[in-house]
């Protein structure tokens, strides 16, 4: 039922550091209001933005990652387009992905697994049983 | 003369008949096997060297919107996203590809447009 979102925004560059960690934790507080968790926070620091935004030219990216419902990241989005420092938001949908991927993943262990065991008991069963056929 | 030449169609036709029915192939489509990209692109050969799809032999899984390098590989100096003819990436790799530069392009990791095309 819960689903996993990728939030992502960038803040202007002149913005203090104890400003952006009080945006962050009033985000949290946010996040867990609404009955969700947060999953993490990285913060990737300065980038040169790949064209101007707002008049700017680099900007602060942090990345969250919240678990919660759908009404969730909607609240989320509707805080960030008010705050001012922030110029740029993106949210991605991650929880299928990463459904996929552990699927993935699952079916090559499974294979690694099955791979070592059979080669030394079964390749000289196998290496005797077609000789003869 | 008109009877030589009507005997010696018919002779020609003759043997054709005899065969067995074989009438003049047809121009059997486009040439065999059309080639690749069309046989009018300056006289190249059939297949150049076949492209592999680099998420397929690398096995890269995910492909994010948050690996830059990644992606700019299959972003030409313009802005554009290559097609895949080019790159010889495949056809599931490449809607998700895609996905990821617009993505990216969107929070800004990638530009819309490079240099001025």
């Amino acid at each position: 039922m819960n689903r996993t979102y990728e939030l992502m925004f960038i803040v202007r560059p002149d913005m203090a550091e104890e400003d952006l960690d009080k945006l962050i934790s009033t985000l949290e507080t946010a996040v867990s209001t609404s009955g969700g968790t947060v999953k993490s926070v990285e913060r990737m620091g300065k980038r040169r933005l790949a064209y101007t935004v707002r008049r700017f030219h680099d900007g602060v990216y942090v990345l969250l990652t919240v678990e919660g419902l759908g009404g969730l990241i909607h609240e989320l989005e509707r805080r960030l387009r008010v705050t001012e420092p922030v110029i740029k938001f993106l949210s991605v949908r991650i929880d299928e992905e990463q459904k996929r991927l552990a699927k993935i993943k699952a079916i090559r262990d499974a294979r690694k697994k099955v791979a070592p065991a059979p080669p030394a008991p079964a390749a000289e069963g196998a290496e005797a049983a077609p000789p003869t056929a | 003369m008109a009877d030589e030449t009507k005997a010696s169609t018919a002779t020609a036709e003759a043997p054709a008949v005899s065969e067995g029915h074989t009438q003049r192939p047809p121009s059997r489509g486009p040439r065999p096997g059309g080639g690749p990209g069309g046989p009018r692109e300056g006289g190249r050969k059939y297949f150049r060297r076949k492209k592999v799809c680099k998420f397929c032999v690398e096995k890269i899984e995910s492909i994010n919107y948050k690996d830059v390098r990644l992606l700019a590989q299959f972003v030409a100096e313009s802005g554009k996203i290559v097609p895949r003819r080019l790159t010889g990436v495949c056809t599931p790799h490449q809607r998700r590809l895609s996905c990821a530069i617009k993505q990216a392009r969107n929070i800004a990791l990638l530009p819309f447009a490079g240099r001025a095309m």
